[in-house]
């Protein structure tokens, strides 16, 4: 009887294994086999060429700490992130309220604020290069139309990251505005309309009712905004190259300029690592408070 | 339940299917190999727009038609920098190419990280080896030697000249068969031909372009042609006086005489707006002349590079290596489709489809190129300044010099410290970088 039901609970999660295998593979070979590997490249030092990593303990880390270079990388990318999220994040909110509602085009509005999003960054930054562009571009020649001078915004050193955060907040803010519309639409009609007949303004029912029944929401959209931010690279190669003298090098960027530029395998690993705890204090208020103090319906 | 584990069965023979059919082909591949015409790999990055792969692929399958012995594979790397990272994987995959092409400036690397070979021996053996090798234009071969030896062969070449905007002289009253041959003239020219809507002359300073044209501003500054590195790739030497003066000059034609565009334009954009004539006088590569000749609405003029203790420019581009480590029958092969890429007829043809400046001697003595030069003269002009070109900055660890250089010279640029100072912070930084190889 015992080893029937014993045979009985190891066939189940056998198979529940089975089920979970190809998920579990994957994130395996993709996920977890990469963050040890650059654990491990991280302490050693690792060069194109070199056949065996060679163990140098936390060098490449102190390396990093005592560079005026990173440091700048560090605070362009954490300025970076508060300036496109915080934006994206109120674009987002606004455009969903602007689009929680019935009518006969809201589907075809609904996907026009959504576009931006399901676009490449690549494609993206190419097209924005024909705004910011020197002299010729957009935006300088409307500048020249209205009579200022030209400003070639990609080459000035304290405009190009709100520039291109400009361009991040358009594309994103779409892509927010999905989980605040799916948040707003969770939330009871009734409610709403009981509020309503109370008599209360659409300002007061946003105020009182939306906003504190998105709470989780917000949490979500939160966690997702600034991870996405720290993860953007592809609109720094097309347009700067992190010019003017890494003005724009973002994080990201600076991973793939050590690893795959200089050929500094070591270095880039500790960045990779660095980044990884920086993602993870990002994500961990999501994973404490989740269902503390946020109620969810 | 029974339909997903069905599924997952099937997905798992799938798998194990495919693996086994993957070991299976690269056995085959081996076997082949053995007894029939020898497989070599090729790996070429395309740096330039048009249709260069497909050129490439073309020449590649000329070649095989004329060896039956040997198939030569070509694949597409990317640009340079994808190449080196594809050409490391593939030598820890165990798998390396046979011979790419790179960039002549990662030579020291290449030869430092035993990727590339070095090719005396190869040369020695063959019978006109030597001869083929003094053909090559001086100005190319030199950024081929590392400690002495060979490693690269010239093949997509170029240099750095100026464009000029004939029109837009004459209306300056300026001499449109007289460009300037000197630093001061060119200033003195520049104030002329600026106005509201043009910028006298035009250079570019994004990272990767700004270190190609300043290696060339230092050699015309310099006296003895000792300019921003040591041959043997192991120092540099970015703050002489020299080096400090050629920067300041840049910076001048910005802040103080206000003739060239303010902060970074960048090196893909500058053709741009030289064909729309909002600036008359630009440097770039003879690459473009193919672009600037079909799209230019307006006579336009080259000249070399003006010079100021000397006349002085750069050259770039990219050589064919033979990978380290592979048998000598395969250094044989790779040296006899070097041979096929590079033999006359075919570098001019080369040069005449893509724009690169032919790498031999004797190509100018061929019809094409001489017919070439009666057509648009103005591409002569890159081959006459061969004469006085030299090597782009290049040393161990190149790409990361690289940027250290164009990092500071932007710097100074967007005015966040002086000329002086970010050459010395770029001397700094590049010294610790090249600690090692002292």
């Amino acid at each position: 009887m015992k080893s029937k039901s014993f045979g009985k609970i190891k066939k189940e999660s056998l198979q529940g294994w089975m089920l979970i295998a190809p998920a579990l593979i994957f994130m395996i070979v993709f996920t977890v086999f990469p963050v040890f590997r650059s654990i491990y490249l991280s302490l050693h030092k690792y060069k194109l060429g070199m056949a065996v990593p060679e163990f140098v303990g936390l060098k490449n880390y102190l390396d990093l700490f005592h560079s005026g270079l990173f440091w700048k990388v560090m605070i362009n990318t954490i300025y970076f992130s508060l300036i496109t999220v915080i934006p994206s994040m109120i674009a987002g909110l606004g455009l969903a309220l602007l689009v929680n509602r019935k009518g006969k085009h809201i589907g075809f509005i609904r996907t026009a604020y959504f576009y931006p999003c399901v676009m490449p960054m690549i494609a993206i930054a190419s097209i924005w290069m024909f705004i910011y562009m020197a002299k010729n571009g957009l935006l300088d020649q409307l500048l020249i139309r209205i009579g200022m001078e030209p400003m070639n915004i990609l080459s000035d050193k304290d405009k190009v990251l709100p520039a291109m955060a400009v361009m991040y907040v358009w594309k994103e803010a779409g892509y927010l505005m999905i989980f605040f519309l799916s948040g707003l639409q969770g939330i009871s009609g009734e409610i709403i309309e009981a509020a309503r007949i109370d008599g209360a303004s659409n300002w007061r029912i946003l105020k009182k009712i939306q906003l504190p029944l998105l709470a989780p929401t917000f949490l979500f959209v939160t966690t997702v905004a600034f991870t996405n931010s720290f993860k953007l690279v592809d609109h720094i190669v097309i347009m700067t190259e992190g010019a003017p003298n890494n003005a724009s090098t973002l994080l990201l960027y600076y991973i793939y300029q050590q690893g795959f530029t200089n050929f500094n395998y070591g270095v880039s690993s500790a960045l990779t690592v660095l980044m990884l705890g920086l993602l993870l204090i990002v994500s961990l208020p999501r994973f404490i408070s989740q269902d503390k103090k946020i109620h969810y319906n | 339940m029974k339909k997903i584990k069905k599924y997952l069965a099937l997905m798992l023979v799938g798998v194990l299917g495919a693996t086994t059919f993957l070991a299976g082909c690269s056995k085959e591949k081996k076997k082949e190999e053995s007894n029939g015409p020898l497989h070599l790999t090729f790996y070429y990055p395309v740096n330039v727009g048009g249709d260069t792969a497909k050129i490439i692929e073309g020449l590649c399958a000329e070649f095989n038609e004329e060896n039956p012995d040997i198939v030569v594979e070509p694949i597409y790397t990317g640009n340079y920098d994808d190449t080196v990272t594809k050409i490391q994987t593939a030598i820890q995959g165990g798998t390396p190419p046979d011979v790419f092409v790179n960039l002549a400036t990662q030579r020291f690397t290449m030869a430092d990280t035993g990727m590339a070979m070095p090719l005396d021996d190869l040369i020695a053996s063959d019978e006109d080896g030597k001869e083929f090798i003094q053909d090559f234009l001086p100005g190319f071969m030199e950024d081929s030697y590392v400690d002495g030896k060979i490693y690269s062969i010239p093949f997509q070449r170029s240099t750095e000249i100026m464009y000029y905007n004939k029109e837009l002289f004459k209306k300056a009253g300026l001499d449109p068969e007289k460009p300037p041959t000197t630093w001061d003239e060119m200033l003195e020219y520049a104030k002329k031909l600026t106005t509201d809507d043009c910028k006298g002359v035009g250079l570019a300073l994004n990272s990767g372009s700004a270190q190609w044209t300043f290696t060339g501003f230092c050699l015309e500054n310099s006296k003895d042609g000792k300019m921003l590195m040591s041959e043997d790739g192991k120092k540099v030497y970015f703050d002489t006086p020299e080096n400090v003066e050629a920067l300041q000059f840049w910076i001048d034609l910005q802040n103080k005489h206000k003739v060239m565009a303010e902060g970074i334009v960048q090196w893909t954009d500058l053709p741009t707006q030289f064909l729309a004539q909002e600036v008359a006088m630009i440097y770039h590569t003879t690459g473009n002349m193919a672009n600037i000749n079909s799209n230019a609405e307006f006579e336009f003029g080259t000249c070399f590079m003006p010079g100021n203790k000397q006349l002085g420019a750069a050259t770039g581009g990219g050589n064919f290596f033979i990978a380290n480590g592979i048998s000598e029958e395969r250094q044989q092969a790779a040296w006899k489709f070097i041979r096929f890429m590079t033999e006359t007829e075919r570098a001019a043809q080369w040069s005449l489809d893509t724009g690169y400046v032919p790498t031999r001697q004797s190509c100018f003595d061929t019809d094409i190129i001489k017919k070439y030069y009666e057509d648009v003269p103005q591409a002569k002009v890159a081959y006459e300044q061969i004469e006085y070109a030299k090597p782009e900055l290049t040393t161990y660890n190149a790409a990361e010099i690289w940027r250290i250089l164009n990092d500071n010279i932007q710097a100074a640029v967007v005015g966040d410290v002086s000329v002086e100072e970010a050459l010395k912070n770029a001397q700094k930084e590049a010294e610790e970088v090249l600690a090692e190889y002292q």
